[in-house]
């Protein structure tokens, strides 16, 4: 059992972190420790247990923003954001159920530790766009704010985009400020049916190619229709394309009926006006379709939009009983393979574009995700920038040493 | 600026001769009339002739150039299209300029991927004209679109007024390559989203120049929005209008352009474009809306609504795309309008909490009174990015020195409020020694860090963003007292 250290306060983190340097003591950083089965696994003595720093301290929703404490639960932030009517736009996803916990496990700061952007990523960007600024406790022990409350500002270096997706290995945040927005009044989806991966990836890239502002694109094979709760998807024997709209009433009332026009040749599909809608692309957040077996590795891949639906294709045809969806537009794969052998990894990464895209190992057994190099693997230069840029943060390699890269 | 090296100005003739030995000979300049052309950028109250201009037009060439100046430890000044307003682009005594002027190429327009990779030294503007015959355009849209270059707009991080809804350019780019100050070319993203490892793209964006020189980029690119229609809503006190602003944001509406300006700026503007501004108003507030028609008219309603509800004493609303124009025409004119109203004026570029804007305005006017300077605020509303413009004569001795010093408060000012001291235009020189008002030294060197990770000789554009130069081998240094105490105070489970 490995010691549990749980700072309640910025002078306390400084002290745990002091004292991990000189005892030679890596920690594992965890929020609320919903995604610790996420990257390489870590060989830590102790861990530092973050849930002392929760709560929101300033939220102005006129101004668009608020701040909380790193570990703030998601479901605090996002029953706050409710009341208002207003959401991070980014949709994170409650990636717990796909990772064997339970869901509404997350903490806002582990959520943008991670950079867990949902389908609205191609529409409202993704969590590092929205990250506003920081205080943490850098590996030197040292407490240091970068960053605002406001929405434009380039003084300093974004580090933000840096911490944005680091999965801990640079500092250990104590507060994060981040960018809110309204929430559409609207969601309206396009359900095509029946399209295969090609033709659907062509549906899909000329509604987001359109100016209606298409806000999701996801495609979903006829063998995963039936995980879904939406009768409208679950009962169809075939493949469901997902196209989603949001706004204002009288505009989405407009533009889905301007969008099933562009799109008549795909077929006379369906509209869900309603909860269906909104549940819709939770599922699709959530990567619902694909959470039955924590056991099954998943991959999740991502891609020039126009080059997916052929890489998925060709990886479902080469592995056996591997599922695939779409998100993105075609630009995000998913893929679940069967629990067996290394995951296929070496066929995946061969899989990706020449010099365009990534993929990343996002569910496994521990073993294979200590045999399998979970993120995409970097080129030697890259590689050596991001051994210098983690020693200029955590010189000593106290916070999640390896959980990205071996070294880092 | 950094003291320059001797030995390096001694050495120009050797270090030109090198050069000239990895470029072309006429892309390495060194006459000192030619140079003369460079010794300045957007911020033209600082000026230095470089050593030596080095205008390379390929990825292989400027890596050689980084490298032989690495190697030599010479200093390198990257620069784009040199409109720069924070003097990012000031070039040193003792310094190669590597100008990107070259590099002006449109490689690749990809509509089924929404995506456009240029070479830097494009202009912002060039962009949207490459991809506009199919309805396309490229957001972020600097008031010097028409010349400042894309790889400086990554440099700088450039906005524009379309901001508040589209995003600033770290929102709107996919991919870049770099060349390190080691002559290393690194390849970060590309056509897919969100590049693997750290955030590379994101923290070279708005560097400054200071990590890398960027020779290629990978940029979103948009469907122009079916139609755009504009409102111009006048105010009796900037009181009202900010409420407006913020009521209109409270309400769930994200404008595509929300724009302020106070009576100042309404009055010059309008004498200089006969734009048809309301005179007599304390506040102006132009409203953007973009989408399908169905959704403009209906939010409309709405912002008319709000106005009337925020005590707007005039609305206007654009029926034609000459009339938006029009609305825009004064706000667009606003720096030009200062220099027909003051031989000089002095842009600051500061942003604050928005609702804080009716005690700026209020202190900015008891400075004005202060320093016997007259100043107009034009002021992105939406995202709280404040420009006022210090009216000087830099025939009067000490206005200059006014000016600035006066210039220097606001910012403070607004990091006093919650704000911070650069909104778009970038630290450069211009705000470098004010870094200590929003960051602590403990901040400063974790950013400077950041750097020795990327040039750790501190050989590109130093000089600029931080107000001291520490070397990286002291940064490295640890200072820690090994605890004796195994904190017992610390809960443990």
């Amino acid at each position: 059992m490995s010691d549990r250290l749980k700072p309640e306060n910025s002078a306390q983190l400084t002290e745990v972190v002091a004292q991990a340097i000189a005892d030679k003591t890596p920690l594992e950083v965890v929020g609320r420790g919903s995604k610790r089965a996420l990257g390489r696994p870590l060989n830590c003595s102790a861990t530092l247990d973050l849930t002392g720093f929760s709560g929101i301290t300033l939220y102005e929703p006129e101004e668009l923003v608020l701040r909380a404490d790193a570990a703030t639960p998601m479901t605090e932030i996002e029953t706050a954001l409710a009341e208002k009517g207003q959401m991070l736009a980014f949709e994170p996803p409650d990636l717990g159920p796909l990772l064997g916990q339970p869901a509404g496990g997350a903490s806002l700061g582990g959520v943008l530790s991670c950079n867990l952007s949902g389908p609205r990523r191609i529409a409202a960007g993704a969590a590092r766009d929205h990250f506003l600024g920081f205080t943490a406790v850098s590996g030197r022990a040292e407490i240091f704010t970068i960053g605002s409350r406001v929405m434009k500002n380039v003084t300093g270096y974004d580090m933000m985009k840096l911490m944005a997706g680091a999965y801990g290995t640079l500092v250990a945040m104590t507060s994060v400020t981040v960018k809110v927005l309204p929430r559409p009044e609207k969601t309206y989806s396009l359900l095509l049916y029946g399209l295969d991966m090609a033709r659907a990836g062509g549906a899909m890239r000329q509604a987001l190619g359109s100016s209606y502002d298409v806000s999701g694109a996801a495609y979903i094979p006829a063998e995963l229709v039936r995980a879904s709760r939406v009768s409208y998807v679950c009962e169809q024997d075939r493949s469901v394309t997902a196209l989603r709209l949001e706004g204002p009433g009288p505009s989405v009332t407009h533009r889905i009926s301007a969008l099933r026009n562009a799109l008549a040749d795909f077929g006379a599909g369906e509209e869900l006006h309603s909860k269906n809608s909104l549940s819709l692309w939770r599922e699709l957040r959530d990567v619902a379709f694909l959470a039955g077996d924590s056991a099954r590795p998943l991959w999740r891949l991502s891609v020039p939009p126009d080059r997916g639906p052929d890489v998925a294709q060709a990886l479902s045809r080469s592995l056996p009983e591997s599922h695939v969806l779409l998100d993105w537009g075609g630009g995000l794969i998913w893929l679940a393979l069967p629990n067996s052998g290394d995951a296929a990894a070496a066929k995946v990464r061969a899989a990706l574009p020449a010099g365009g895209g990534h993929a990343t190992l996002l569910r496994a057994q521990q073993p294979l995700r200590a045999a399998v190099p979970v993120f995409q693997p970097q080129a030697p230069a890259l590689a050596a920038l991001t051994a210098r840029v983690k020693a200029g943060f955590d010189p000593a390699g106290v916070f999640n040493p390896g959980r990205m890269y071996e070294g880092v | 600026m950094p003291e320059p090296d001797r030995g390096v100005i001694e050495a120009k003739a050797a270090i030109a001769a090198d050069l000239q030995r990895i470029l072309p000979n006429e892309s390495v300049i060194v006459k000192s009339d030619a140079l003369r052309a460079y010794e300045t950028d957007g911020l033209t109250a600082y000026r230095q002739p470089p050593l030596i201009v080095a205008l390379p037009e390929t990825t292989a060439q400027v890596a050689a150039v980084l490298k032989y100046c690495d190697q030599r430890s010479i200093k390198v000044v990257p620069r784009g299209a040199g409109t720069s307003l924070s003097g990012g682009a000031l070039p040193l005594a003792d310094g190669v300029l590597l100008s990107l002027g070259k590099f002006n190429r449109i490689l690749d327009i990809d509509f089924e991927n929404r995506c456009v990779v240029a070479q830097p030294g494009v202009t912002n503007l060039r962009i949207t004209e490459a991809v506009q015959h199919e309805g396309f355009y490229y957001a972020p849209d600097p008031s010097s679109q028409i010349a400042c270059s894309i790889g400086g707009n990554v440099a700088e991080n450039s906005g524009g007024v379309h901001c508040l809804k589209y995003g600033l350019t770290t929102n709107n780019l996919l991919g870049l390559e770099l060349v390190t100050m080691a002559g290393e070319v690194l390849r970060i993203g590309g056509k897919h989203l969100d590049a693997e490892g750290y955030d590379f793209l994101g923290i070279l964006t708005g560097s400054e120049g200071l990590l890398g020189v960027v020779t290629e980029v990978t940029l979103r690119i948009l469907k122009k929005p079916e139609t755009a229609r504009a409102m111009l809503l006048g105010f009796r006190s900037n009181e009202s209008a900010g409420n407006c602003v913020a009521a209109i944001i409270a309400q769930g509406i994200i404008p595509s352009g929300m724009e302020m300006m106070d009576r100042l700026a309404i009055r010059a503007a309008d004498d200089f474009v006969q734009a048809g501004y309301p005179r007599d108003m304390e506040a102006l507030v132009i409203v953007e809306l973009d989408g399908p028609e169905a959704e403009v008219s209906h939010l409309i309603q709405r912002v008319e609504a709000i106005a009337k509800e925020s005590d707007a004493a005039s609305s206007q609303i654009s029926n034609s795309e000459a009339e938006r124009l029009g609305f825009w025409a004064g706000r667009k004119a606003a720096f030009p309008a200062m220099g027909a109203i003051s031989p000089d004026y002095y842009c600051m570029d500061g942003t604050i909490p928005r609702h804080k804007l009716s005690l700026v305005l209020q202190r900015m006017a008891e400075m004005s009174a202060h320093y016997g300077l007259r100043v107009a605020n034009v002021f992105h509303a939406g995202d709280g990015n404040l420009h006022p413009l210090i009216l000087y004569d830099a025939n009067v001795p000490d206005e200059l020195e006014k000016a600035e010093a006066f210039g220097a408060d606001i910012l403070k000012l607004c990091v006093e409020v919650g704000g911070v001291l650069t909104g778009e235009h970038g630290v450069g020189v211009e705000k470098r020694d004010l870094m200590g008002t929003m960051f602590s030294e403990t901040d400063l060197k974790q950013q400077q860090r950041l750097k020795c990770a990327f040039d750790p000789h501190s050989l590109l554009n130093p000089g600029k963003v931080f107000p001291q130069l520490h070397r990286c081998a002291e940064l490295g240094r640890m200072h820690i007292q090994g605890g004796k105490m195994p904190f017992p105070n610390l809960p443990r489970f």
